[in-house]
């Protein structure tokens, strides 16, 4: 691979690489991972440092696959979990593929040095989370899942040898030409001053959208904009009405340097009460008992937390309390050692209060609609991990999110090995000529608005009206409030770009969140039912004529909806 | 309500460096880097730091000097008294409080002089 600044463009470096992965996530380390080792020269890029932003490093516990090393378990049996929690809506086939490649890729993390915690006879762990028929569940100590399996990635990305890895490179546009991908330009952030990019093939493995709401899971960099990539290519992105929200996120008191999810691994070991703000449990009220054990599904929970606090029967901060306080001191110590002691840093003692806690935006379901082999249908691009849509249908079973990236991130990289070594790499600057102007020139004059305030106001929008509950009122209001954000946006980034210049990284952010804002709103407008994580106060109850898939595509400049039956198992 | 007064590094490489200082209102358990996102919300979207995962501590990209101690700045709380924020020292600056962390072989090409 070369950087090359060929004449008369002293201003953009052209960067070549049979294979463009966006994102260094799990989906994005899988598949450069699996094309480098079919041959390929890849190009890995992250908007944020490789292996550290996105989602994957943030994951606490769960990973999902059939291994079977508690109990018999078979794949068929995941993927049954999986479509019932979907609600019939996923894409049987990628979930199939979820399942079965799943138990590959986990064993293939082991070999890699993952570090799954394991018994003490080396059978790998599995424990039995909410909507799985038994354990299946696969996990790092303590709360370190994420961090391990980014570190195993990277590491063995670096050793794999043909994959070129670089931080703080944002991509502002795919580049087309003849009606096929064939690469990218992009923002270097550390510099501020654009690049070409030229790829056989391009992988989006950026993740999902939940930096959307104001209370969300999701690193700062998880806003949409790969969906939004795949839009303006002209793919069609499927299911955008379903985001998921984990229902038990932390709300108080205010912690430092823990994660907000951080409650589901005290749940899957401890169990722990789940109680309105009068001390009583509650779930039973809306058809599943909690019962001290975690078994209600994160769609049921959801719910059921914030009908609760509807009803004036939330904790103080608004949401419900989560108590441990019947688990002795040693059995915490022995389940969670430093955390417990992170904990009291923070002035918590399991033993002598509850904590408060709340539904937060934690994956999206929808995504980029994908064939089984990954391929978006526009010539040279393809999608991985949670920029996928329609595996998991309308709500996604706990422990399928880092399998799902890894599975489908090395199916992307096989699939795009093969086409970037059957269609070669080419570059027409011409198709460029836009993006590069507005990655790297100069627009209005700063300050301009204050684009860290409009993304505030964007969370806001879909926090009040399309969060777990939504309304035909609450939903046009927001489409009418995105419509507004989008005009003070504008046409460009303010200024020239500086180095490590977020104000420009946000201009890019608010124009790919919000087009991809106004999609969510757009389906869940359309869709007048209640399913899984999708809740219609208008429409309550789920309505089996609605069995089928919305999907969004642009269409000269406008989000055009459509629907299609969900797809035949294969 | 208590102020916390954030005295923050400012400028590029090569550039005679200068002080900005922001008031910042804060309850008590919020972070040093909640305080320099309100900046960027209410005062100066430009002012240039690094974080990627708000508040788990897992991104450790959020480092720099806090009172002249290496820290991350999702870990330190806000205090109400002048905090001085700065660069990592060992670290090519890049501008305001980032500097260059990645490991040299996955940064982006330093671009062409001129």
């Amino acid at each position: 691979m070369t950087a090359s600044i060929p004449s008369g463009r002293p201003d953009a470096a052209l960067l070549r690489a049979d294979v463009l992965v966006i994102g260094a996530g799990g989906a994005g380390l899988y598949a450069a991972i699996e094309a480098a080792r079919r041959g390929a020269d890849v190009l890995l890029l992250d908007r944020s440092l490789v292996g550290r932003g996105g989602a994957t490093v943030m994951a606490q516990m769960t990973v999902a696959a059939a291994l079977g090393s508690e109990t018999e378990d078979d794949p068929a049996h995941h993927l049954r979990d999986t479509l019932a929690a979907g609600r019939d809506l996923c894409d049987p086939r990628l979930a199939r593929l979820l399942c079965e490649d799943g138990v590959e890729v986990i064993r293939e993390m082991d070999a890699w040095k993952a570090g799954w915690a394991r018994h003490g006879d080396g059978r790998i762990r599995q424990v039995q989370a909410p909507g799985h028929d038994r354990p299946r569940c696969v996990y790092v100590d303590f709360l370190s899942t994420g961090p391990a399996v980014s570190r195993a990635l990277r590491t063995q990305a670096q050793r794999q040898g043909g994959i070129r890895r670089m931080g703080e490179v944002l991509v502002t546009d795919l580049v087309l030409s003849d009606g096929r991908v064939q690469g990218a330009v992009a923002l270097d952030l550390a510099h501020g001053v654009p690049l070409r990019i030229a790829a056989g093939a391009t992988i989006i493995a950026t993740g999902g959208l939940t930096r959307l709401y104001r209370r969300n899971s999701a690193s700062a960099n998880m806003a949409g904009d790969g969906y939004a990539l795949a839009l303006r290519a002209g793919a069609t992105l499927i299911d955008m009405e379903f985001v998921q929200f984990f229902p038990i996120g932390h709300l108080a008191p205010r912690m430092i340097g823990m994660d907000p999810i951080m409650w589901d691994p005290f749940r899957y070991k401890l169990g722990g009460r789940l109680l309105n703000g009068a001390m009583e449990e509650f779930t039973d009220r809306y058809g599943a008992p909690d019962g001290g054990r975690y078994v209600v599904t994160r769609d049921l929970a959801t719910y059921a937390i914030t009908r609760e606090v509807a009803a004036g029967r939330g904790s103080p901060s608004g949401g419900a309390w989560l108590s441990f306080q019947h688990v002795p001191e040693a059995v915490l110590r022995e389940n969670f050692g430093p955390v417990i002691d992170r904990l009291a840093a923070n002035g918590i003692d399991l033993t002598q209060t509850a904590v408060e806690v709340a539904p937060i935006a934690h994956y999206h379901m929808g995504g980029i609609r994908v064939d089984p082999a990954m391929h978006t249908g526009i010539p040279g691009l393809l999608a991985a991990g949670e920029a996928v849509g329609g595996a998991n249908g309308a709500n996604r079973l706990s422990g399928n999110a880092i399998t799902e990236a890894l599975a489908f991130g090395r199916v992307a990289g096989r699939e795009a090995a093969a086409i970037a070594a059957r269609d070669g790499t080419g570059w027409n600057d011409a198709a460029a000529r836009d993006a590069l102007a507005l990655a790297g020139g100069t627009g209005p004059a700063r300050p301009g608005g204050n684009t860290a305030a409009l993304f505030h106001r964007l969370q806001a929008v879909m926090a009040d009206d399309v969060g777990p509950f939504r309304t035909a009122a609450g939903l046009a209001r927001a489409a009418r409030r995105l419509d507004d954000l989008a005009t003070e946006l504008g046409e460009a980034p303010a200024g020239a770009p500086l180095p490590h210049d977020l104000a420009r990284a946000d201009w890019f952010d608010l124009r790919a969140g919000l087009q991809v804002a106004q999609a969510v709103v757009l389906a869940a407008t359309a869709r007048t039912e209640s399913r899984g994580a999708h809740q219609r106060e208008d429409h309550p109850g789920l309505d089996a004529a609605w069995t089928h898939n919305q999907t969004v595509a642009l269409e000269r400049g406008c989000l055009c909806l459509a629907s299609q039956p969900v797809a035949e198992a294969a | 309500m208590s102020v916390a007064v954030l005295s923050v590094h400012r400028g590029v490489a090569g550039e005679a460096p200068r002080r900005d200082r922001f008031e910042v209102p804060f309850e008590h358990g919020q972070s040093v880097l909640d305080g320099l996102r309100w900046v960027r919300e209410r005062v100066d979207p430009g002012l240039a730091m690094r974080y990627a995962c708000l508040n788990a501590n897992a991104c450790k990209e959020c480092m720099l000097l806090v009172d002249g101690k290496v820290a991350y700045s999702c870990t330190v709380r806000l205090e109400a008294r002048e905090m001085r924020l700065d660069p990592l020292p060992n670290k090519p600056l890049l501008r305001d409080l980032v500097t260059s962390i990645a490991p040299p072989d996955e940064r982006p090409p330093e671009p062409a002089a001129g």
